[in-house]
């Protein structure tokens, strides 16, 4: 049985889904016979393949470099699912749009630092004006929300997803948690 | 006693003049959802999600602020009426800034709830993203206004079940805010006894106790009961 080439990537979020997705425990040696983990923050390839069947994407579009990448994750997928509150809603790193980009960037780099002060013009990313969500972004093929979304939850969806089913167990996902 | 008869869902129901659509439903085992109503509180018909039609116009009226009349018909669930529902519970969701994960009432939120239950899994619309204020002056309590949904629970209990009349509202549309004592700091009030039923009847995180982190506040209405015919005491 030829594997399903499986990828999971992240924008601006805590890591916390993919944590989620590490509590499927001892499921995820069975889901390791269905996929090949093709990319990966928990594995070490270092470029995202051009012919990926799906992927997991967690967190919210926020800088410059995540819009890159999930435009060129979008474009390398077949079915694209956003993975959690930050992807779906953008969550915490959402806070900052009623605040402003500039206020919050005086406040982190300026006010409150001690050492080199001020907002940094290189090596890291520059924000966008708003957090946005991933669908705002690129078309995504499937909703997962929560905060994290639950191992059950993921472990059904991507059961379905696998068994070429529509994701319907995606409905029983609740934003929080 | 006035008797009417009329129809919801193809069901033929009994209901007493004064009775609402939503009384009658609900007496009849005929779910109508509501965000807004809290038994033992008046109606205000603020949230919209309680929008049932009414034949022959399929007109969208307010199930817990219209009266019943003789020979209503009613479609309370359709595929219309969840879609509707949908959209404002979206639009809620948007107006202001709600993030249920680091939401003091996150997991008993009756907004988080309602999105579960009609199947929300993302929005369409983009958010309006307000700044919005805390008031965090009062001794015991705060109110953040990103949280709230404009129920008017807070303003009803205090004035029907309190009898202060601390909470008011001001503006209109978008800049529309739940205030103490016309517009003055909660801390300052000259009216607010302390009491708390408003933090108790907030369905959201709007209205909170102090010192409470995310996924501590938990709604406690032992004062509701007496006032509802469910606690079969009369009013």
């Amino acid at each position: 049985m030829t594997k399903v080439k499986f990828a999971t990537t992240w924008l601006d979020g805590c890591s916390g889904c993919h944590m989620s997705f590490l509590d499927l425990d001892e499921r995820l040696i069975e889901l390791g016979e269905r996929i090949e983990l093709v990319y990966s923050p928990l594995v070490d390839f270092k470029d995202f393949p051009t012919d990926v069947d799906a992927c997991l994407i967690e967190g919210a579009v926020s800088s410059e470099d995540d819009l890159h990448k999930v435009q060129m994750v979008r474009e390398r997928s077949k079915v694209l699912i956003a993975f959690g509150d930050c992807a779906v809603t953008t969550n915490v790193p959402g806070m900052r749009n009623a605040i402003g980009t500039a206020a919050v960037l005086e406040r982190a780099y300026c006010d409150n630092a001690t050492h080199n002060r001020g907002i940094p013009d290189e090596i890291i990313p520059r924000l966008l004006p708003k957090a946005l969500p991933v669908h705002h972004v690129v078309h995504i093929d499937c909703f997962l929300p929560g905060c994290p979304p639950q191992a059950d939850l993921i472990w059904r969806v991507l059961n379905e997803l696998l068994d070429g089913q529509a994701p319907a167990a995606a409905k029983l996902a609740r934003f929080g948690k | 006693m006035n008797v009417c008869t009329l129809k919801i869902d193809g069901v033929e129901v009994v209901g007493t003049a004064g009775e609402t659509i939503l009384d009658v439903a609900r007496s009849n085992n005929i779910e109508i959802p509501t965000l807004c109503h809290l038994d033992g509180l008046s109606d205000v018909a603020s949230c919209r999600l309680c929008v049932v039609e009414v034949a022959p116009s399929g007109k969208l009226l307010p199930a817990c602020a219209v009266a019943v009349e003789e020979g209503m018909e009613i479609t309370a669930n359709s595929d219309r009426l969840h879609r509707y529902r949908q959209q404002i519970i979206e639009m809620v969701f948007l107006e202001r800034n709600h993030v249920c994960s680091v939401c003091v009432a996150n997991n008993h939120c009756e907004l988080q709830d309602k999105a579960a239950e009609f199947n929300l899994t993302h929005f369409d619309l983009c958010p309006v993203n307000p700044r919005l204020e805390v008031d965090a002056t009062h001794e015991r309590f705060a109110i953040d206004h990103n949280r709230c949904i404009l129920c008017l629970r807070c303003v009803r209990v205090c004035s029907e079940v309190e009898g202060a009349f601390t909470w008011g509202v001001s503006g209109r549309g978008l800049d529309t805010r739940v205030v103490t004592d016309a517009g003055a700091p909660w801390g300052e009030s000259d009216t607010c006894t302390s009491c708390g039923k408003c933090v108790q009847v907030c369905p959201t995180g709007a209205l909170f106790e102090k010192g409470r982190s995310v996924a501590q506040e938990k709604p406690r209405r032992p004062f509701l009961p007496y006032l509802t015919d469910k606690a079969g005491v009369p009013a």
